[in-house]
């Protein structure tokens, strides 16, 4: 019998036999507890409380002069951990909780996932193991000290690139062996179901709050709603209490690495053809005989050559737009807004905002954008003086 | 063309099968140690097709991934290959790979193509029985057989239902994890393969971990029909990297071993 979590004909549940047993169990358990009160009431007092929700809709002035419409940012920089990743680390971590589970694994590109596993861990008392590519760990040193300084474990992965596919990898080999009392924290809405449908449950508070926001500040919805794409978990919370509103266009940004047709990308959806990777149908970049190919990004959190099935459904239906910013389009982005805002984003988020930069003109002045500022960049401060050492002389 | 049931038509006799990617170390290599598991007393052979992210794999097997794919290794070269096996001697051949492949290849003409060279089956390694719809149409159109897999925490009802939708034989996992080699074999072994042979008459061939004679033995008396010895193996290829004779020479001597050991 076919499982859930078909997205048309994207998505499904294609992993090896011991996970078959391990993934129903999951799915479960999720709904069972997903739209349980008690289960509820807690994710939601946590949420408030210990994790800063809502965040803000904050219109920025610099950016709404560029562009010439009035431009939000849907602060979930401003999260405690400083990035999206906790909604769903949060809602994952207690569905662990409630299904007795005591070890967290983890995956993680450019840490901030990692990080929200680790802090869940810290503050539920649960041993945590964070499997991260050794590129990785390298160009994201600030996040790996802070899953240590948590008590998390920090498995270095090797692989074909030391990146976010290779931790995936071994991340579902362990779990293989251990998933009698392990818990997979899964960070994207990619991989197989049930993990595209819970990562997009527990993000989706994103548009849940954007979309009463816009209404309640402007008057009105959104002429468009933008966030970057990776594996898609910020995109498809940002999208999802918008695809029901068929005037608002929905446009995903992928790392366009050093230009779209340099082959030094990973913008999978634009470039990608459709595949089997991570236990989910999807678009994937992969070379004429199947084999997947190393993605490039200047951002950690986008450098993976998959996207979560959801999203290659939303392209195939032409609900949602794909398009791509580079690198160096992110590195003037990170630098406008730290200079004309006072916020350092992401590199992840900065792409969202760097594509916007480009439709300056586009738009009718009282047009409103909402663009989701996924997450602080802090930990990329180090990186761009090391691209760009003139900006601190 | 030799088919499972010939093999395990052989009451009493435990079928040795053993594993190897195809390409590994290169193209000429791979044909010269496949011909020697054949010549030392291999039944089956169980046959990969490399994948860059094999997630049922340990490292030694994805290192054998690595090394194959570097020589350029692919479906076509695969197919290839199984024909120069194929004209050496009529033996069962099984692949076992990754659904991307086949799904990238276009999964009918992957299975024709298969089925031209002498394919006995295609053992994915993932696509469960659950998906099976997407291959047990032509794998009946081009008659090959199917192979899928049962592991320590596959329920009753579902190994029932894995049997139904099996036709060669079932792949039983003797352990929790990814392939590898082990120190001894998983205790559970006995009880599972029992349990399988209580619900179906199939032939049940024990994988992962087998890693020396005494443990295909106690593979084999605990009633299983066959044993597959794969990371060992290609853990051999691995250590006489940089000495052909002498990888031969090592891989034909274990194979002779196990074969003893079974038909004692």
């Amino acid at each position: 019998m076919k499982h859930r979590g078909r997205y048309g004909d994207f998505g499904g549940f294609y992993v090896p036999e011991v996970l078959i047993p391990v993934l129903e169990a999951l799915e479960a358990a999720f709904d069972r507890y997903k739209d349980d009160a008690q289960f509820t009431a807690e994710l939601a007092l946590l949420s408030r409380d210990y994790a800063g929700r809502p965040t803000p809709l904050y219109r920025s002035p610099a950016l709404s002069d560029i562009v010439g419409c009035h431009v939000y940012l849907k602060r979930e920089d401003l999260m405690h951990g400083g990035a999206h990743k906790l909604n769903n680390g949060l809602g994952q971590g207690l569905l662990a909780k409630y299904m007795g589970k005591k070890k967290l694994i983890a995956e993680t590109g450019a840490g901030q996932h990692g990080l929200a596993t680790a802090t869940i861990g810290a503050m539920m008392g649960m041993e945590v193991k964070i499997f991260m590519g050794t590129t990785d760990i390298e160009r994201q040193m600030p996040n790996v000290q802070k899953m240590k300084l948590m008590g998390a474990e920090v498995i270095p992965v090797e692989g074909a690139s030391g990146t976010l596919k290779d931790a995936i990898n071994d991340a579902l080999r362990y779990w293989t062996a251990h998933v009698d009392d392990t818990f997979y924290l899964f960070g994207t809405a990619a991989g197989p179901h049930p993990y595209p449908a819970i990562v997009k449950h527990f993000q989706e508070v994103i548009s849940l709050e954007a979309r009463q926001q816009c209404l309640d500040q402007c008057g009105k919805l959104p002429t468009l709603v933008t966030a970057c794409v990776g594996g898609g978990s910020n995109a498809i919370g940002t999208f999802a209490h918008f695809i029901q509103d068929e005037g608002v266009r929905l446009v995903g940004v992928e790392a366009a690495g050093y230009g779209l047709d340099t082959g030094k990308h990973a913008a999978t959806l634009q470039r990608g053809s459709v595949g089997v990777l991570h236990g989910a149908r999807s678009y994937v970049l992969q070379d004429k005989d199947g084999q997947i190919i190393e993605s490039h990004s200047i951002s950690a959190g986008l450098d993976y050559p998959g996207i979560g099935p959801e999203h290659s459904h939303l392209k195939e239906t032409g609900r949602a737009d794909y398009v791509g910013a580079t690198d160096d389009e992110v590195l003037d982005t990170f630098l406008l807004l730290t200079r004309k805002e006072g916020i350092f984003p992401a590199f992840e988020s900065a792409h969202a905002v760097a594509w916007i930069l480009t439709q300056a003109g586009q738009f009718k002045p009282d047009d409103v954008v909402i663009i989701n500022l996924s997450g602080r960049g802090d930990k990329d401060v180090d990186s761009f003086i090391q691209y760009r050492p003139d900006s601190v002389l | 063309m030799k088919t499972y049931k010939d093999i395990f038509a052989h009451k009493g006799k435990t079928a040795l099968i053993p594993f190897f990617v195809l390409g590994d170390p290169d193209m000429d290599t791979s044909y010269d140690i496949i011909k020697t598991a054949i010549d030392s007393g291999a039944d089956i052979l169980e046959l990969g097709i490399p994948f860059s992210d094999p997630i049922a794999d340990g490292p030694t097997i994805q290192k054998a991934d690595i090394r194959a794919l570097n020589q350029g290794m692919n479906c076509h070269k695969a197919f290839e290959l199984i024909q120069r096996i194929k004209a050496y001697k009529d033996i069962p051949i099984g692949l076992l790979m990754y659904y991307n492949l086949i799904w990238h290849y276009g999964v009918d003409a992957f299975y024709q193509d298969a089925a031209k060279v002498g394919v006995n089956s295609v053992l994915i390694a993932d696509l469960s029985i659950d998906d099976a719809d997407e291959i047990l149409p032509i794998t009946k159109q081009v008659g090959m057989d199917t192979v899928f897999m049962v592991t320590p925490i596959t329920s009753l009802q579902r190994k029932q239902q894995v049997a139904d939708k099996t036709t060669g034989f079932i792949y039983t996992v003797s352990l929790l994890g990814v392939t590898g080699t082990r120190d001894q074999v998983s205790g559970s072994v006995a009880g599972l393969v029992q349990e399988i042979k209580a619900i179906t008459d199939l032939p049940v061939c024990v994988g992962f971990g087998v890693s020396s004679s005494e443990h295909a033995r106690a593979i084999a008396l605990a009633g299983a029909d066959g044993v597959i010895i794969g990371s060992k193996l290609v853990g051999l290829i691995e250590t006489h990297l940089d000495n052909k004779p002498d990888m031969l020479k090592a891989i034909g001597q274990f194979i002779q071993e196990v074969r003893e050991a079974l038909d004692q």
